[in-house]
């Protein structure tokens, strides 16, 4: 079924399942409690995983498979929300055609970028990558200005002149993005005892979107094509001499995960129409590269993780101050408990960014991987201590695991 | 004629910290061949160095002084810094005056203890390994210090003047006997390119007549005959890299008084002196310098009005354009070697 | 008329004459090789045939059609496969999909955008490369991680690789450098076997004389960048030039 094989599908149906019932799983703490906050289970922090998750599996694509590190992939995000935003102003409110644009035009602004980076390798390419982004970025904040408004972003006002629809609504506000009348913000709300979880729209059209996008991935990992992107990043000399051009296949590589990136922009921007020129920047396309490698690059679920991982500990770290902490550590004496606090502070709260780059330089330096190598490593070691046959667990990274010819 | 010439000068000062940067991240990729993304976050310590020795030195106590009331009616209360206390008020005050040039002083055995830390700490691991995880652990690391300069600095810039003697500006033009007020330069940014031009000078004296130097050189060239040869090549080189932050960290050091430092002034250079590294060509320490100053001239004259009127933008874009011509029409740079990162 | 034909090659590095008035004849179904000592321009010569280098002057006709200005996929594409002093395979990829990669090429050509086709459902094409990896006796090898396998074996794979994608013409280019005397035999073997079985073109650079006598029909001498004589291995081996050029430099 699907074309692919057994372990694929059921890695296909634990995502699905995450996916679909995260408004359950991430709201483990009932509402109002003091762990309430370690809660994610609200709309706008799942469609950011979802989101960022599109965003990290096609960078993935490109960097996973052929090995080409792009610093530059937040351009194609970002000229994907500004089509977005446009397809808003001067079509309809519908989110198909905006997300159709966004990918369309992402797509080509990735096969002209990458036409030119890719005659370059090795650092060279990711140089000329970045030097794009933060060309975009620069342009979008000075002359482009009458298409990207500048600094203040890309909005929806009430004088736009919506082809399909109506500048304004009846009582005179900004309309909402809609899926055929569906609005994205429409969230229903279910209260079991104490727990309320929350099922919004559109987090569900990024859901279904991503689940779509990540099937793509899979199909692409397992198939001829992928095989060549990762014999690209083994052995080009080989891959030339054995009768194939590179030049193509990085390049549909590439424009394949600008497509995604376009898509994340453009979904993005259908949750909340606006479009700002800080998506482009170069610490955006460093995000993305963090989720990939923190995941684990070249592996099929690493990517998602990672984006998820981010994404959430983003939102809770900095949500963590020196109260919670004293509220953590109360149990200890006085003294300790002020010393604890101490040494936690600068990591957590405004720290998010001190820990995950800590974390970062961790995985880099103990677990080239990823977190999947290191659930992998830790599945071996109980396996070994159950002593059952241990049989080469690899079931997500492509680099060991022989798919073909079973 | 005034304006080229009013434009090159504004572009010598960025252009020298680019060429400052720039050749500390080759002389690192020259002998360790690591691509450091960590050598922007150098630069910004360098500039914090700036900023830690002037509090030092403004160090006060405070003094009731019974002759002077606040508007409350009280005894106000002065603040007298130490070293005013200790030298006197005149000498104690020009201290402090100079705290950015002294600040050179108190830079280099910091930055090169911070040097000498990362390279036997973190790089030393990352020989072996390729290319895109050096990029990668060095890109965290430069999350980490900038971050850990937040939190300590905080997120704002921090003003930290140069000394009265170099305030203000003086007319360049003239000296060289054209109209008054034709080209006014600020004697800061004359004072930096020199320094600078001292510093590169310094770098180049170093690895042309030490014998230090001459080993460096030739591991540079060709690192395993060197290593035959029975010399400790990866001492010197470790020692390399010192030189190399203590280059990057003094050229933050005097960059104060032009930028306000704040945490993040690391990144932003970053990006542009990889450029610069790229269009000199990956390895040469004379392709370095050159493209930082020519990129630096060329960025100052794309800001000129008469130039943004005919392309708007280009004075945003002008570096890039350049780095992707350059890549694209001469792969190796302006003056790279042969096989250099091209795998 | 030779399936691969050189003529009035010239090439030079500077002040180099690396190949001068190369001309050479390679026969179909033949086992030709190119001998001479370091230095001889041996390399430069089969990076020319490969579109790695391009000529200064000259001509390359393989099968009726130049390859001058062709790029190395393109003249892959044309039926010439080459194998490489050290074994140069995709050494993060499993045996069979080294195998199956080359299989692809053959059939697509040079890109074939097949993202949404699962390679397991390529039935005919992993028959293909399976049937492949039997003949070179590795079929057992298959799921093995390719990096792990022994220099021997990379380098029986590598010929797996060419073979399977039915060259008209396989360039070896000193394929037992390197190797110890038992290495070295069982490459010779697997060579004879290979074109016992097959009737296929070689062209072998090489200079240890052993192999290049239990394997050549005929040989080349190339000398300083110009082919001395060209003759049957019998002939070759008592001819007065060549020792003059060959031993005497070797010695």
């Amino acid at each position: 079924m699907l074309g692919i094989d057994k372990k694929d599908r059921n890695l296909l149906v634990v995502v699905a399942v995450l996916a679909l019932a995260a408004p359950f799983i991430l709201n483990p703490f009932p509402a109002g409690s003091e762990l309430a906050q370690f809660n994610a289970g609200y709309p706008d922090l799942m469609q950011r995983f979802v989101i960022f998750g599109i965003f990290a599996i096609g960078f993935n694509i490109l960097f996973g498979l052929t090995g080409y590190l792009s610093f530059g992939h937040a351009a194609f995000l970002g000229v994907g929300s500004y089509s977005a935003v446009w397809m808003f102003k001067l079509l309809s409110m519908n989110v198909l055609p905006a997300i159709i644009l966004s990918v369309i035009v992402a797509g080509l602004f990735s096969l002209l970028i990458g036409f030119v980076s890719l005659r370059r390798s090795g650092i060279y390419f990711s140089i000329l990558t970045l030097a794009f982004a933060q060309m975009s970025f620069n342009l979008a904040y000075s002359v482009l200005t009458p298409i990207t408004n500048g600094e203040t972003g890309l909005q929806l006002t009430l004088n736009d002149p919506r082809v399909l629809g109506s500048s304004a609504t009846a009582d005179g506000s900004i309309p909402v993005t809609n899926l055929f009348g569906l609005e994205m913000r429409s969230t229903y709300e279910m209260e079991v005892g104490a727990w309320l979880f929350q099922f919004n729209a559109g987090y569900y059209l990024c859901a279904f979107i991503m689940l779509a996008a990540f099937y793509l991935a899979m199909r692409i990992f397992r198939s001829p094509f992928g095989m060549m992107l990762r014999a690209i990043k083994t052995n080009q000399t080989r891959l030339n001499y054995t009768g194939l051009n590179s030049r193509p296949y990085t390049l549909a590589a590439f424009v394949i995960s600008g497509m995604y990136a376009g898509l994340a922009g453009g979904l993005m921007a259908s949750m909340d129409p606006l479009a700002g020129a800080e998506r482009m920047q170069w610490t955006a396309s460093g995000e993305v590269v963090l989720m990939t490698i923190l995941g684990g690059a070249g592996t099929m679920l690493g990517p998602v993780l990672g984006a998820g991982f981010i994404k959430y500990f983003e939102n809770i770290f900095s949500k963590i101050n020196d109260s919670v902490l004293h509220g953590w550590f109360a149990f200890l004496p006085d003294g300790m408990e002020n010393a604890l606090v101490t040494i936690v502070h600068p990591f957590v709260g405004k720290g998010w960014h001190l820990t995950l780059g800590l974390l970062f330089m961790a995985v880099v330096i103990f677990l080239p991987g990823g977190l999947i190598e290191g659930g992998q490593r830790i599945a071996k070691m109980f396996k070994k201590k159950k002593g059952s046959s241990s049989d080469d667990d690899s079931e997500h990274s492509p680099k060991q695991a022989p798919h073909v010819a079973e | 004629m005034d304006a080229i010439l009013l434009q090159t000068l504004n572009g010598l000062d960025k252009g020298s910290a680019y060429a400052l940067i720039a050749l500390g991240l080759t002389l690192i990729f020259g002998t360790l061949g690591v691509v450091n993304f960590a050598h922007g976050a150098l630069f910004m310590i360098g500039s914090f160095c700036a900023v830690t020795l002037s509090r030092l030195l403004t160090l006060s106590f405070e003094t009731v002084d019974p002759t002077k009331t606040d508007f409350l009616g009280n005894p106000a209360k002065v603040k007298t810094p130490y070293v005013e206390a200790w030298f006197g008020p005149e000498a104690g005050g020009t201290i402090i005056d100079w705290a950015v040039p002294l600040a050179i002083i108190f830079a280099i055995p910091v930055m090169i203890a911070i040097g000498y830390a990362m390279e036997r700490g973190l790089i030393k691991h990352f020989y072996k390994r390729p290319h895109a995880d050096q990029i990668l652990v060095t890109f965290g690391l430069a999350i980490v210090l900038q971050e850990v300069i937040k939190y300590f600095f905080g997120a704002n810039p921090i003003p930290t003047p140069a000394p009265e003697v170099f305030k203000g500006s003086f007319d360049f033009g003239m000296l060289i006997g054209m109209d008054a007020n034709a080209v006014i330069y600020p004697y800061w940014r004359m004072v930096y390119f020199f320094f600078a031009a001292l510093i590169i000078g310094g770098v180049f004296a170093f690895l042309q007549f030490t014998t230090f130097g001459m080993v460096v050189r030739a591991g540079m060239a060709d690192r395993e005959t060197v290593g035959l040869l029975g010399i400790n090549i990866d001492r010197k080189f470790t020692i390399m890299f010192g030189i190399a932050a203590a280059v990057a960290g003094l050229a933050g050091v005097m960059y104060t008084p032009i930028n306000s430092p704040n945490y993040h002034m690391g990144m932003d250079f970053l990006v542009l002196s990889f450029v610069v590294v790229v269009v000199g060509g990956m390895g040469s320490l004379p392709g370095a310098v050159l493209a930082g100053f020519m990129l630096g001239i060329l960025e100052s004259f794309a800001s000129m009005n008469a130039i943004k009127a005919i392309i708007p933008g280009i004075d945003q874009i002008i570096i890039y354009v350049v780095a992707i011509v350059i890549l694209l029409t001469r792969p190796r740079g302006l003056m790279g070697r042969k096989g250099v990162m091209e795998d | 008329m030779g399936i691969l034909e050189v003529k009035g090659v010239n090439k030079r590095f500077g002040g180099l004459q690396a190949l001068g008035d190369v001309n050479l004849s390679v026969q179909e179904n033949t086992v030709h090789a190119i001998i001479g000592p370091n230095g001889a321009g041996k390399s430069t010569l089969l990076n020319c045939l490969v579109g790695k280098l391009i000529p200064d002057t000259g001509s390359v006709m393989f099968d009726g059609q130049s390859v001058l200005g062709r790029k190395p996929h393109e003249i892959n594409q044309m039926g010439i496969s080459r194998v490489f002093q050290t074994p140069e395979i995709f050494s993060d990829l499993t045996v069979m999909e080294n195998v199956l990669i080359p299989c692809f090429a053959k059939r697509d050509g040079a890109f074939r955008m097949h993202a949404y086709e699962s390679v397991a459902s390529e039935k005919e094409v992993i028959e293909r490369a399976e049937a492949m990896l039997e003949d070179v006796n590795m079929l057992d090898k298959r799921h093995m991680h390719s990096a792990s396998m022994s220099r021997g074996d990379k380098r029986r794979l590598e010929m797996a690789m060419c073979l399977v994608q039915e060259p008209k013409l396989l360039l070896l280019d000193e394929p037992t450098a390197g190797m110890a005397r038992a290495d070295t035999n069982n490459t010779i073997d697997l060579l004879k076997e290979i074109n016992e079985k097959r009737d296929i073109t070689m062209a072998i650079i090489e200079h240890d004389m052993h192999v290049v006598f239990s394997l050549a029909e005929r040989i080349t001498v190339l000398a300083q960048g110009t082919p001395l004589v060209e003759d049957t291995p019998e002939n070759i081996k008592g001819h007065p030039k060549v020792q003059e050029a060959y031993l005497g430099q070797a010695h």
